[in-house]
């Protein structure tokens, strides 16, 4: 029984006191956090850029993590539904509950695109506060991050002058590299891609990309063989010049449309991990415009 | 200044002039008045160029100030559309969330059973008629009551031959703001006995419970009372909960009475393998008070059951959208002792299941399921309900389901029945729909 005792106790004694706990749902904002807080926080991240980040489920080793999380960054807008309100109903963690410093939500920082007009599940999977997919736009990227400082300052205040210090300095470097892209990516401008899903929205509006369909005929529902074989007859006149999916989509529709059109298909990285040497998000966008840029050319 | 600069030459010039002739008396005057003539041209440059500066400096200030003001009038521009962008407040804003699930079916049975032999019956158990069978319409409300509250209320609407009943499923509030891993949930509840207990029926991966399910639980396990779970801050999820039930929910039955009629201990232990993997491991502990339990037949004393249960759940990089594999398996041992009938019973009662579920392709599953119950009643129940059958009750079924989105399932199954002494075969067709809010992926 003693033994017991001090097993619970070793269990229950927190392993570091000085680093925060920072639960991140989609690896954009692990790699957020990570820019932001330093070694001052611990990031867990809940899914890959392998994953489906709407339909993800509530498995144990998610609770396990959200229940020591001081800090929770998500999307919002309704990316997570399906399991992240599940999660902060069974983490016992009142710090991350809706309504408190430790809980945040990207997209409440940004401007959404595709706000749909009609509400209704006829209309496929939709998110009724707008594309959830905001990361793709360095811009919010940027704003995010300074709302992200605020509230690391708020949760973590004996250590504000570090993250003040990390937040400009990422400031200043993201702001940079922002320009360079616009720069290296002009010849990008009106690109006419199809893409798998509405993933790409932001990515596009900010590069003023083209994209002319989505195989997808609503959000999160697949096309069926007639629906794609009305696409291929739409876009055989005037062929998009790639048809480009996530990491985490399904290839087949990709693969069958880009071969029946003789176009190039592509995987984008979407997130961090969705290539190779995509490691944060610096990387992401660099590799993103490289591999646009291959096709332009 | 190139005035100035060419009377200091034009007197230079003159000074050399006449030099020789007045060099002695004049020398030191004329120094003294060069001298003072350079001064005043250097004052004259340096208050020039300090004026220059002054005017650049200012100039820099405006010209940084307007890259702010046009910064500025940037990010008002996107704070309006930002606002303006989320919603109206409205008197139905905090409308809690609204969801109603429908179902039904076709059946075709042979050897239709409402009881398992050497078990009580309670509950909704059994094989259904064959025809078209109108299922529950659940109906289910939740929201945050406040910041420290949770509230959940569900009800079934159902047609009981000809009469419409409606049924308090769940009805509970749960805490929302406990901090170190605690949360109590309290009113009516599913337990979290076994794996599936905690799930509304709607989500099962079959058309009917396992065989455990329906003898040991009448299907589900319902406790009016309270929970408690704590969350261990360990890396592997690792959780500890008890329940006090003082409803009659079978197998407890009985008087409402200031100590509960049955309680609940519960662990689960569960985490990931790789990113592909995902596993839970459970057991639990029940231990109930029987009074007169039963319709026609009563039962009074104690029932202790333990459950073991096990789930894993496989999908390529952990994306279960396009395939996945989901291995699951209960086992129920059960002790009952006290008055059955008005004989002296003690029997000992185990149950299992082992089934498979297989995403070979987007939106399309196949499920594979054996479950079997076993009834040791002893010998002294002859010709009554619990009279030990001699033989356990299995079946196998096998399942096809297709989801065209995340909201609709139509489902195909058939079963090969042998519960009762003559093997029964069994086709089912069945629809579940969930409308409204967006249901909970749990694992």
């Amino acid at each position: 029984m003693k033994s017991v005792a001090t097993l619970i106790l070793l269990i229950v004694t927190p392993v570091s006191a000085s680093a925060i706990d920072i639960f991140a749902c989609e690896p954009e904002w692990g790699s957020l956090a990570t820019e932001l807080a330093g070694d001052k926080a611990n990031v867990t991240v809940a899914t890959t850029a392998f994953q489906d980040p709407h339909r993800l489920q509530a498995k144990p080793s998610l609770i396990a993590a959200i229940r020591r999380a001081n800090m929770v960054i998500c999307t919002g807008a309704d990316l997570e539904i399906g399991w992240l309100p599940l999660l902060l109903r069974r983490a016992g963690n009142s710090s991350i509950q809706a309504g408190n410093p430790g809980h945040f939500m990207a997209a409440d920082y940004v401007r959404k695109l595709e706000v749909p007009k009609i509400i209704d599940r006829s209309q496929g999977d939709i998110h009724p506060q707008g594309n959830p997919h905001v990361h793709l736009d360095p811009r919010n990227i940027r704003r995010i991050g300074i709302a992200l400082g605020d509230r690391l300052r708020e949760i973590d205040p004996a250590n504000a002058a570090y993250y003040d210090s990390r937040l400009a300095d990422f400031q200043s470097r993201w702001n940079e590299s922002i320009d360079v892209w616009e720069q290296n990516s002009a010849d990008l401008a009106g690109i006419r891609l199809a893409s798998n899903h509405r993933s790409f929205s932001y990515f596009a509006a900010w590069l003023d990309l083209n994209i002319v369909a989505t195989l997808e005929p609503k959000p999160g529902i697949p096309a069926s063989g007639a629906q794609l074989a009305t696409l291929l007859e739409q876009l055989s006149s005037n062929p998009p010049a790639a048809v480009i999916r996530t990491p985490y989509a399904n290839e087949r529709p990709s693969k069958w449309l880009s071969t029946q059109l003789k176009i190039p298909e592509v995987k984008l990285p979407y997130t961090i991990g969705g290539a190779d040497n995509v490691s944060d998000l610096f990387a992401l966008f660099e590799e993103s415009i490289a591999i646009l840029r291959e096709l332009a050319q | 200044m190139t005035m100035k600069f060419k009377s200091v030459i034009a007197l230079l010039f003159i000074v050399g002039a006449y030099a020789p002739v007045a060099y002695a008396e004049n020398l030191a005057v004329e120094v003294a008045e060069l001298r003072a003539l350079l001064m005043e041209t250097r004052r004259d440059y340096e208050d020039r160029i300090s004026d220059l500066e002054t005017r650049l400096a200012s100039a820099e200030q405006l010209a940084s100030g307007a890259k702010r003001d046009a910064s500025e009038a940037f990010e008002i521009a996107e704070q309006t559309a930002i606002d303006q962008s989320s919603s109206t407040s409205a008197a139905n804003t905090f409308n809690p969330a609204l969801g109603a699930v429908l179902s039904g079916r076709y059946g075709s049975v042979d050897e239709a059973w409402e009881e398992i032999p050497g078990f009580q019956p309670a509950g909704e158990i059994g094989t259904g008629e064959s025809g078209f069978a109108l299922g529950e319409a659940e109906i289910n409300l939740k929201a945050n009551v406040d910041d420290r509250f949770f509230g959940n209320l569900t009800f079934a609407i159902a047609d009981e031959e000809g009469e419409v009943e409606v049924e308090l499923e769940e009805a509970w509030l749960q805490t929302a703001g406990l901090p170190a891993g605690i949360t109590v949930t309290g009113g009516r509840l599913f337990s979290a006995t076994g794996y599936i207990n905690g799930f509304h029926r709607h989500t099962d991966d079959f058309a009917d419970r396992p065989l455990p399910y329906q003898a040991f639980f009448g299907g589900q396990y319902v406790v009016d009372g309270l929970q408690a779970r704590w969350i261990a801050p360990t890396p592997l999820l690792f959780e500890l909960g008890a329940e006090l039930n003082w409803g009659s929910g079978f197998p407890a039955a009985g008087e409402a009475d200031s100590s509960p009629g049955a309680y609940t201990l519960f662990a689960k232990l569960g985490g990931d393998v790789g990113v592909s993997h995902s596993w839970q491991l459970g057991i639990s502990w029940l231990s109930a008070d029987a009074l007169e339990r039963g319709d026609t037949a009563t039962f009074s004393g104690d029932s202790e059951l333990a459950v073991a249960d096990f789930v894993w759940k496989w999908a390529p990089h952990g994306n279960s959208v396009q395939r996945n594999l989901k291995l699951q398996g209960e086992y129920f041992s059960r002790s009952e002792s006290g008055v059955f009938d008005g004989l002296v019973y003690d029997g000992d009662q185990t149950g299992w299941y082992l089934q498979g579920v297989w995403q070979f392709t987007p939106r399309w599953r196949l499920g594979l399921r054996h479950d079997v119950v076993d009834a040791d009643n002893g010998p002294l129940l002859v010709g009554t309900q619990l009279e030990d059958p001699g033989r356990s009750s299995s079946r196998d079924s096998l399942m096809l389901d297709w989801s065209p989105s995340e909201f609709s399932r139509l489902r195909l199954q058939y079963t090969n029945d042998q519960v009762l002494a003559d093997t029964g075969q069994q086709w089912l067709l069945q629809y579940i729909m969930s409308l409204g809010a967006h249901g909970a992926h749990a694992f």
